[in-house]
């Protein structure tokens, strides 16, 4: 038995250690002065062909490349705001739009209902190149191609949200809500007393989700945006200039930065609300 | 009456942008794939048969249902496995707390940070070929990204950003599952692994399920780092659905587009329904 626990811990430490070793690499390369990160890493900067030579730790620590980056760079920063005027307003529609849709999923039966929540699974699963024909065609229909508007509005009406709330919902217990409506509150009232606060978790859950993926997006900026000063800070990177080359491990690190710490502060609201989804059927 | 349209009104913000941005606009691409480029003829099935009979498709849908046949059941595997093991500690025991965030973390790492690190480790001079080289005493010089093997190199990828995720989702299923069943398998004299296979594994059916679809969910993200590492033309076989929609929207093939959305949604649509059915049979 107690063998079997060593070994346990062993392998749950392993895991964390293959976690760690990739992001400690970049964290590494983003404090590295220029000339090591050319001694070091070359051929993954493209830059030439020479044995890459690995480090956790830079061996002459530098701010040198984050400086740059931060001082120096000014489309980097056009880009960090890029991301954030894109991607806040979408979590914030999303929220608009998907908490009273789970709801209803949630907590009433309606004719139909089932067959809804069906497609709006499928159009969870679908992957994004397959609704692009769809949303390209109305965002040329209505014009807002290559604007942020273009990666906003359809970014809302995402139904991965809508899902995970709606099995958020489902967790509350029937007799709190029906105590609700005994005490005379309305429909509405009740969605907003009890609905909201006690399906906090998961409401925190899919708009931190869709966050992140909202950060992460590179297909639909470079499908939707033409102008380059529109891109968000995710296509720096694929993007970067060769003579800009010792600032990408830097960029690497502040591009993930904000979720990062974005997911480290709701961390226990994930917990909770991913609790939620996977409990009910 | 007023009772019935409440639902409705709780779902009309949602309903209404997912008809505007999705649903109206895909009966529009129904209704061009049977169309000719300029929209003025009714072709039949010809774009369908089109379509079919491309050899990009036919690689790119092999490869794609290849890597959901592969990556699905491995991510669930390895999360499930992870989270039992993460479940026999002590929940306040050392470390516990330290686990579960590293294990989700890189969940929030953007695919574009993580490229140059995995490059530092797959390029042709990278830490892979000197590890191997350094075992077998000859020379490696693959450029696994590019190489035969890039799709081991694409599951590695997915497996390291999703892994934590799917394991929360089978935590949570596991704390779901009252004690007394446990106890009452003991006292019967049940080993760990009758356990596992009577007890736990058949109380984890619910969130099967959902890790199931939001693992197909997350394993299309893949395509991003597919592109970051290999561009927009890969090694043929990591060459999967996205990359063959994004081909054809730069030559702004309209026809074959539209008639392959069609499929694929088809394609999921079809296993859905028989899962639904199958499911309302049972209930």
């Amino acid at each position: 038995m107690k063998k079997r626990h060593v070994f346990h811990t062993i392998l749950l430490y392993g895991a964390c250690f293959l976690i760690w070793v990739p992001l400690l690499i970049m964290g590494a390369g983003a404090l590295m002065p220029e000339d090591e990160l050319y001694w070091r890493y070359l051929s993954p900067l493209g830059l030439g062909r020479d044995r890459v030579r690995a480090a956790l730790i830079p061996s002459y620590p530098s701010g040198d490349s984050l400086g740059e980056l931060l001082i120096r760079s000014p489309g980097f920063f056009v880009m960090f705001w890029n991301a954030c005027i894109q991607v806040i307003p979408m979590a914030a529609g999303q929220f608009l739009a998907a908490a009273p849709a789970a709801w209803a999923f949630a907590r009433f039966r309606f004719p139909g209902k089932r067959l809804l929540f069906g497609i709006y699974v499928i159009l969870m699963i679908l992957p994004f190149q397959v609704t692009q024909v769809s949303n390209y065609l109305v965002l040329d229909g209505m014009g807002i191609l290559n604007s942020h508007w273009s990666l906003i509005l359809p970014g809302i009406w995402s139904t991965l949200p809508v899902f995970i709330m709606t099995k958020s919902f489902e967790t509350i217990p029937d007799a709190l809500v029906e105590a609700a409506y005994l005490d005379g509150a309305g429909e509405f009232y009740t969605f907003f007393h009890v609905g909201l606060p006690l399906g906090y978790p998961g409401i925190a859950t899919a708009l931190m989700l869709g966050f992140l993926d909202g950060w992460n997006a590179l297909e639909q900026p470079v499908t939707y945006l033409k102008d380059k000063n529109l891109w968000p800070i995710a296509l720096y990177l694929p993007d970067i200039a060769k003579d800009k080359a010792s600032v990408a491990f830097a960029a690497a690190l502040i591009t993930c930065l904000l979720p990062v710490l974005i997911y480290l502060n709701c961390q226990e609201e994930l917990e909770q609300g991913v609790a939620a989804s996977g409990v009910k059927q | 009456m007023r009772k019935k349209m409440i639902p409705w009104l709780f779902l009309a913000p949602s309903l209404s942008g997912v008809m505007v941005f999705m649903g109206i606009p895909f009966l529009d691409v129904v209704r061009r794939s049977f169309l000719n480029a300029m929209g003025t003829t009714f072709l039949g099935w010809d774009n369908y048969r089109a379509v079919w009979n491309n050899e990009a498709f036919r690689l790119a849908a092999g490869n794609t249902l290849h890597f959901l046949a592969v990556c699905i059941p491995a991510l669930m595997a390895v999360s499930l496995g992870l989270a039992l093991i993460l479940s026999g500690m002590a929940k306040g025991g050392g470390g516990y707390g330290v686990i579960r965030t590293t294990m989700v973390l890189p969940m929030a790492v953007p695919a574009a940070s993580m490229v140059l690190v995995w490059k530092i480790f797959l390029c042709p001079e990278g830490v892979f070929n000197q590890f191997l080289s350094g075992i077998t005493g000859q020379r490696w010089e693959i450029d696994w990204a590019f190489s035969g093997y890039a799709f081991p190199m694409l599951l590695m990828t997915y497996l390291w950003k999703h892994t934590g995720y799917d394991m929360i989702l089978w935590l949570a299923g596991l704390g779901t599952i009252p004690g007394e069943l446990y106890e009452a398998a003991r006292m019967d004299g049940a080993g760990s692994l009758a356990q596992l296979r009577y007890i736990t594994l058949p109380q984890l059916h619910g969130t099967f399920c959902l890790t199931g679809i939001l693992s197909v969910v997350n394993s299309f993200r893949v395509y991003r780092e597919a592109y970051l590492l290999a561009g927009s033309y890969p090694d043929s076989s990591i060459y999967m659905i996205p990359h063959l929609f994004a081909h054809w929207f730069l030559n702004l093939d309209i026809q074959k587009m539209t008639a392959a959305a069609v499929m694929v949604t088809a394609a999921f649509l079809l296993p859905t329904a028989v899962l639904w059915i199958w499911r309302k049979g049972k209930a």
